[in-house]
């Protein structure tokens, strides 16, 4: 009972600075649906992602083919994302536009996506990509309110319409809200849902692991559980004579 | 059987095989009393040959190489069979062999396992331990994501700090003027050759110098005094079988929390792996908030604790420096006339306790920004770091410890 008692002391000293960074930012992001095991969603977030990200972000880290991973074949690879002839399945995934001319038309070279989900959280992604406004400040008219003056535009704009940025007086406390104030292609939830999937595919590409990691941990702990009944048997076994 | 019986004859005849594992386990007497806290010492050593055959593995495929690090860790985690399993172990190790140290350093305070006759045991443990720490702020550079490179960029700089010597200093451990690929090159060198080869060196000496005094125990009193007609102690059994298979059951358990980490948060919430090390290494953006990973934040909250005296940083570093070597001296500031907590009186287990909270204190403030508010805090807990140990020459002899039992005592 005792040791029992010191090993969740254990777990507790090693839990601390996990809850500890739970009470950081001051920024309000909203709550990312990721869901890995979702197949379909990670197939139309990947297409998002190489129809609209690929043009200026690359992913240089991740490969075409790995794509069956979840669940796509070679065929759909090249068909559903609509790759060019000459790009090869095992090639990894480029931007469109090269660098040079990136920085140029932004100022700044669009970041590798290829982990980005692991430097920004899933919950940034997923309100970042929902947050652009118009602002007639910028140049091509656009900025985002939980990254004031991006560079990146407004790609998605034409699918969620036009939101607009309200500061309103509560109390004396301001605060702002995104208003959509023209309609898009996709209703507002059906947009929420876009986003949701292109931000699961960006968790999974973040790290493909994940798919396996956790099905693979279950069986070593298993494992380690048995072994160490036997341990533990084998201990008392020996020690019995010992008071 | 009769044939190797006959090898082993031949062997012995040759090299001290069985008085070696005589001398060593099947006939090294160790108490019988260990409790929980003594579990440590081996895992230590699990977890320092993980370390040595993931990283032999990860070796295979990183490239030292400030354009293609970043590249290659992410080429590990996703192209390698099985390479993000070899990089987890051996990112989970490197916390966890800290997280075990601290463990076993803290048992060592608890039961006064530093005291006559073991300081010299101590101190090479000690040696361990600050070996550990390079080995540890070396290979965090590996990565080469933001934080590895503004990590190693701050505490590089701290070296520069040092009066008359320390531009030089500085330059000598980089190899460059800022931290750069020839720094990255030495790191490599240095972290899987030079250090590893040294840390095997002194644990072999840790544990010679542990067999020479044997093992202290959670009544602090020696067995040795009691011995029967063989001259073994009475309260002593031999580790090999006893401790082997003790020392399993603790390394099994211990791989479950191991793997229970390593497959289901290998990041740990940021703290394990940092976010911002996901971002590859930009020497021209410096990171709004740089924190080194937390084994290392207690003493980056002291550093950050002393104010600047005379326009140097200095006497930040000095206090930092002073707060990992004043371990050293422990066996000669405890005047305490028994060793083990269960005897002490109450003034040391306050300070005891004062002490783990500071310490936890300054290793949750060192990975915050300093702010106003937290450099006071941080201030009052670096008080009492040192208190525990400047004060210690007073509070043990005022004790009022009670006596101790002549044999050990099973709980």
């Amino acid at each position: 009972m005792n040791a029992i008692r010191k090993l969740s002391m254990l777990l507790l000293f090693l839990a601390a600075p996990a809850m500890a960074i739970a009470s950081g930012d001051s920024v309000h992001l909203d709550k990312a649906p990721v869901d890995l095991k979702d197949n379909v969603s990670l197939q139309r977030g990947v297409k998002l992602f190489t129809s609209r990200c690929l043009a200026c972000h690359s992913a240089s880290y991740m490969r075409y083919n790995r794509l069956r991973d979840i669940g796509m074949t070679e065929e759909q690879i090249k068909k559903n994302l609509e790759l060019p002839e000459d790009v090869k399945l095992g090639s990894t995934m480029q931007a469109a536009m090269d660098v040079n001319t990136a920085k140029l038309a932004f100022g700044v070279a669009p970041p590798d996506l290829s982990v980005i989900a692991r430097s920004r959280s899933p919950d940034w992604i997923y309100t970042y990509l929902r947050s652009f406004h118009v602002d007639n400040k910028r140049p091509g008219s656009s900025n985002n309110a939980i990254f004031p003056n991006v560079a990146m535009p407004n790609v998605l704009g034409d699918l969620q319409g036009e939101q607009e940025l309200r500061i309103e007086k509560h109390e004396g406390r301001e605060t702002s809200k995104l208003v959509l104030r023209k309609p898009g292609s996709m209703k507002p939830a059906e947009f929420d849902v876009a986003i949701a999937d292109l931000t699961s595919y960006l968790v999974y590409m973040g790290e493909p692991a994940k798919l396996v990691r956790y099905n693979l941990g279950y069986i070593v702990l298993g494992f380690l559980s048995i072994l160490f009944v036997l341990m533990y048997a084998l201990k008392k076994e020996i020690w019995k004579d010992i008071h | 059987m009769k044939l190797l019986h006959k090898l082993l004859g031949w062997i012995d005849a040759r090299f001290p095989l069985t008085s070696t594992w005589k001398a060593h386990a099947s006939e090294y007497y160790a108490p019988k009393n260990f409790n929980f806290w003594y579990f440590f010492g081996s895992l230590a050593l699990l977890v320092l040959v993980i370390q040595f055959v993931s990283g032999i593995f990860l070796t295979m495929n990183y490239k030292p190489d400030a354009l293609f690090a970043f590249a290659s860790v992410e080429y590990i985690m996703r192209d390698v069979q099985w390479g993000w399993l070899l990089r987890y172990i051996h990112s989970t190790g490197a916390s966890m062999f800290f997280v075990v140290v601290y463990l076993h350093m803290f048992r060592s305070l608890m039961y006064g396992s530093y005291r006559k006759p073991r300081e010299l045991l101590w101190m090479i443990g000690m040696i361990i331990y600050l070996t550990l720490m390079a080995e540890a702020f070396m290979g965090y550079l590996l990565p080469w994501g933001q934080m590895s490179f503004w990590g190693a960029q701050v505490i590089v700089n701290l070296f520069s700090s040092v009066p008359y010597i320390g531009h030089d200093l500085a330059i000598l451990i980089r190899g460059d003027f800022v931290v750069s690929d020839t720094t990255l090159n030495r790191f490599f060198a240095l972290h899987v050759a030079a250090i590893p080869l040294i840390l095997v060196l002194i644990v072999v000496a840790h544990l010679v110098a542990l067999h020479e005094v044997g093992s202290n125990n959670p009544d602090g009193i020696e067995i040795k005094k009691h011995k029967d007609a063989n001259g073994h102690p009475l309260d002593g059994i031999p580790f090999h079988p006893y401790y082997t298979v003790k020392d399993g059951v603790g390394a099994v358990g211990f791989l479950i929390i191991f793997c229970a980490i390593l497959f289901f948060a290998p990041d740990m919430g940021g703290y394990f792996l940092e976010y911002n090390n996901f971002v590859p290494a930009n020497p021209m953006k410096t990171p709004e908030h740089i924190a080194p990973v937390w084994y290392f934040t207690p003493y980056y909250a002291i550093l950050r604790a002393v104010p600047p005296m005379f326009g140097s940083q200095f006497p930040g570093v000095v206090a930092m420096g002073v707060g990992t070597v004043i371990f050293f001296f422990l066996p000669w500031l405890d005047r305490g006339k028994v060793k083990s907590i269960r005897y002490r009186g109450t003034v040391y287990k306050v300070f005891l306790a004062l002490f783990v909270v500071s310490f936890l204190g300054l290793g949750w403030l060192g990975t915050l920004p300093a702010t106003p508010a937290y450099t006071v805090i941080s201030r009052i807990l670096a008080v009492v770091y040192f208190a525990f140990f400047l004060l210690m020459p007073w509070y043990t002899r005022i004790d009022k410890t009670k006596h101790e039992p002549d044999r050990v005592t099973s709980k």
